[in-house]
């Protein structure tokens, strides 16, 4: 019964997007190796993408990424797992018959067919009459827009060029899902910010529920309404770029989500801990320690000072200062022989900054992460 | 003081390096068809063979027109009509290499690069022996006590008449040009790009969609140079329808053979020669300048 009438007045947001979103369960995929060996490409994803958002899937190289885009458009058979868009099981539906569009990292534009041709080409597939393809290419070049350059082959574009040409093919078939393989990776700096402006006025304005890829961090925080970090085939933390950011769950995020000091801390039998030879503080929050009695702490360079302006953590001998224009990087080394990254925002006239000397380093309670399950 | 650099090129070899070559595609290509050229329009001697040098037209009028016993030009289709049937075969030959050459093809460019290397030198098989011989074979394989009316008698099917037929003529101009047609459609498909497919596929295209809208019209280049590569040796072609197809119907090929055989008329022979040379030129051209116009990439090798 799909069309079961729902009961009660507010849905909780997981109902919702059962219901209209997409849903992966369990997804898993095995690859043989030219070695012989085989990589878990999926180990077990479920995700729940909201209708209507904009969801990026971020980790490194060889994460899964792709695999996982690929299964969703149906170019890839999963082992095992679901995958949902609504209450509609798809994944046992061919690629020509899911809702769902790609935009390929490589543009996959046809090479013998002109811009106007290329982007008709998924309309032309659903039989649509003329006339209303012709306007719906024509909504569409306004649209990311191209007008004006409906007549030129693929390879008489620029790159930022094919790429919208690929962006308003996918969107011409008013898909109920966008895929975006690492579609900015090709373009250079100053464009790929251009482009990630465009894509999110695009998304706003379609409606379409956008799932990106990257493996770049910035990229990810500044378009994602949310982010799904993934590691070796698993997403291993999946919130908003501000949760990500300053929640990480584990070393693997907060070291590759921006830049982290991760600090071993000693705890003692009240809970209160201390780092190297720094004084005894409370912790914001209660932590189980590791075997030793250690914990490891995760903080964010900007969250440190060297002005005294938060509670002391610990001090050492200043290494390096930077100066970056916007802001200062400094470097401290500890006793121990670790060092730490600080980064200080302006105005920083006022800091006297000797290498050698000693400086107080501190941190607020709130900034300083303890990460779960590890020393 | 700098000496103008005239235009040489550190490592580049002077103007003369290049004359052997020069010496070699002039004896080799152009030298005999100067020597066909220049025989077409020559006399034909009283007894028949050879050429006397002595200037006419009469071998190209031949083509079309006989002589009436009084002594009037009356227009002759005979020969044409070997043209024509001559071009038939060609073109069937060039169809049926191609249904045949592009599944294979497509599959081979799908294999693993390594496998796919195999293949290709599988493919050229055939052209390591001698065409005479592997024609042989095939007579060996249609004859009245060959391999297929054994067996055909041995299962109760009775005997076919397969040797010296129109059919087994065929069957030889496919077998022996299929590899030509082959190779260039695997070297345009091995550079396909099969993320174009999935493309397709991802805006809703069916498997056969696919191949006919994407796959297909990127073959282009192949299909033409595979076609060309085919159809004017084929056209030509002299082995299989005097061994296989028996002589029986008259053909450029064996019209040309006997031209300088029994009937001795070398002049005619030349002159189809060149016919035939032109009329191939001219298909060229045509396919040059479509190839110009629609920005198709044609070249004419395996
Ligand atoms: N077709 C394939 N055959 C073998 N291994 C593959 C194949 N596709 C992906 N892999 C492997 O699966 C892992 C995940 O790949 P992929 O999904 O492309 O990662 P990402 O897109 O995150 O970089 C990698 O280790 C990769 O080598
Ligand atoms: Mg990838």
């Amino acid at each position: 019964m799909p069309n079961a009438p729902v009961i009660g007045t507010t849905r909780p947001a997981e109902v919702v997007a059962r219901e209209n979103g997409l849903t992966i369960g369990n997804a898993r995929k095995l690859f043989a190796t030219p070695e012989g060996g085989v990589v878990k490409a999926l180990d077990g994803v479920s995700l729940q993408i909201r209708d209507g958002e904009f969801f990026v899937m971020l980790g490194p190289s060889g994460c899964g990424k792709t695999t996982l885009l690929r299964a969703i458009a149906g170019l890839e058979v999963l082992d095992s797992g679901e995958i949902y868009l609504g209450r509609d099981r798809i994944d046992s539906l061919p690629a020509y018959a899911r809702p769902v569009n790609t935009v390929f990292q490589s543009y996959a534009l046809f090479p013998h067919l002109t811009v106007a041709q290329n982007i008709a080409f998924g309309l032309q597939m659903e039989r649509l009459p003329k006339p209303e393809i012709a306007a719906r290419v024509e909504e569409m070049m306004a649209l990311v827009r191209l007008d004006g350059l409906g007549g030129r082959l693929p390879s008489q574009l620029s790159g930022g060029q094919q790429q919208r040409v690929a962006l308003a093919r996918a969107l011409a078939k008013r898909p109920r899902v966008l895929l975006l393989d690492e579609p900015l990776a090709a373009l250079d700096l100053k464009l790929r910010r251009g482009m990630q402006d465009e894509l999110r006025r695009l998304q706003r304005t379609t409606g379409v529920t956008f799932v990106f890829v990257t493996h770049d961090q910035e990229e990810a925080l500044s378009l994602g309404d949310r982010i799904a970090v993934f590691s070796n085939g698993v997403p291993v933390q999946v919130g908003t770029a501000e949760e990500i950011y300053e929640q990480p769950v584990n070393r693997f995020v907060a070291d590759f989500i921006g830049e982290s000091n991760f600090l071993a801390a000693e705890i003692n039998d009240d809970g209160d801990f201390r780092v190297a030879d720094g004084p005894w503080r409370e912790l914001s929050e209660p932590v189980l320690p590791a075997m030793d009695g250690t914990v490891t702490l995760a903080v964010r360079p900007e969250r440190l000072v060297v002005d005294g302006t938060a509670p002391e953590l610990v001090r050492g001998a200043l290494a390096e200062v930077v100066y970056m224009g916007t802001d200062l990087r400094i470097r401290v080394s500890l006793a121990d022989g670790t060092s730490l990254a600080i980064r200080v925002s302006p105005p920083f006239e006022q800091l006297h900054l000797t290498p050698g000397a000693e400086v107080v380093v501190g941190a607020e309670p709130s900034h300083l992460h303890p990460l779960a399950g590890e020393r | 003081m700098s000496e103008p650099n005239r235009g040489r090129t550190p490592g580049r070899l002077p103007w003369f390096a290049s004359l052997p070559a020069l010496v070699i595609g002039a004896l080799f290509t152009i030298g005999p068809l100067a020597v066909i050229v220049a025989f077409s329009f020559m006399t034909r001697p009283a007894q028949g063979g050879g050429v006397v040098y002595q200037f006419t037209t009469d071998a190209y009028r031949t083509s079309l027109f006989t002589k009436s016993f009084n002594g009037d030009l009356v227009f002759n289709s005979a020969y044409l009509e070997v043209f024509w049937r001559s071009v038939v075969q060609a073109t069937i030959s060039t169809a049926i290499c191609f249904v045949l050459a592009f599944p294979l093809a497509l599959w081979i460019a799908t294999r693993t690069p390594r496998v796919q290397n195999l293949l290709v030198l599988a493919v050229t098989i055939p052209f390591w022996t001698n065409l005479l011989v592997r024609t042989y074979a095939w007579m060996l394989v249609l004859a009245k006590d060959g391999v297929i009316n054994q067996a055909s008698r041995a299962l109760g099917l009775g005997e076919h008449e397969l040797l010296y037929t129109d059919l087994a003529s065929q069957l030889g101009l496919i077998y022996t040009f299929l590899p030509f047609m082959v190779l260039p459609l695997y070297s345009s498909l091995s550079g396909f790009d099969f993320r174009l497919a999935e493309a397709g596929y991802d805006l809703g295209a069916h498997k056969f969609t696919v191949l006919r809208r994407i796959i297909l019209p990127m073959a282009r280049p192949g299909i033409i140079s595979g076609s060309l590569l085919v159809f004017m040796p084929a056209l030509g072609s002299y082995v299989q329808p005097v061994l296989l197809g028996g002589g029986k119907v008259l053909l450029i090929g064996n019209l040309i053979a006997s031209q300088f055989g029994d009937s001795r008329n070398w002049p005619f022979g030349a002159a189809l020669s060149v016919i035939i040379l032109a009329l191939l030129g001219l298909c060229l051209l045509g396919v040059g300048l479509w190839a110009r116009r629609t920005g198709t990439k044609v070249s004419l090798s395996l």
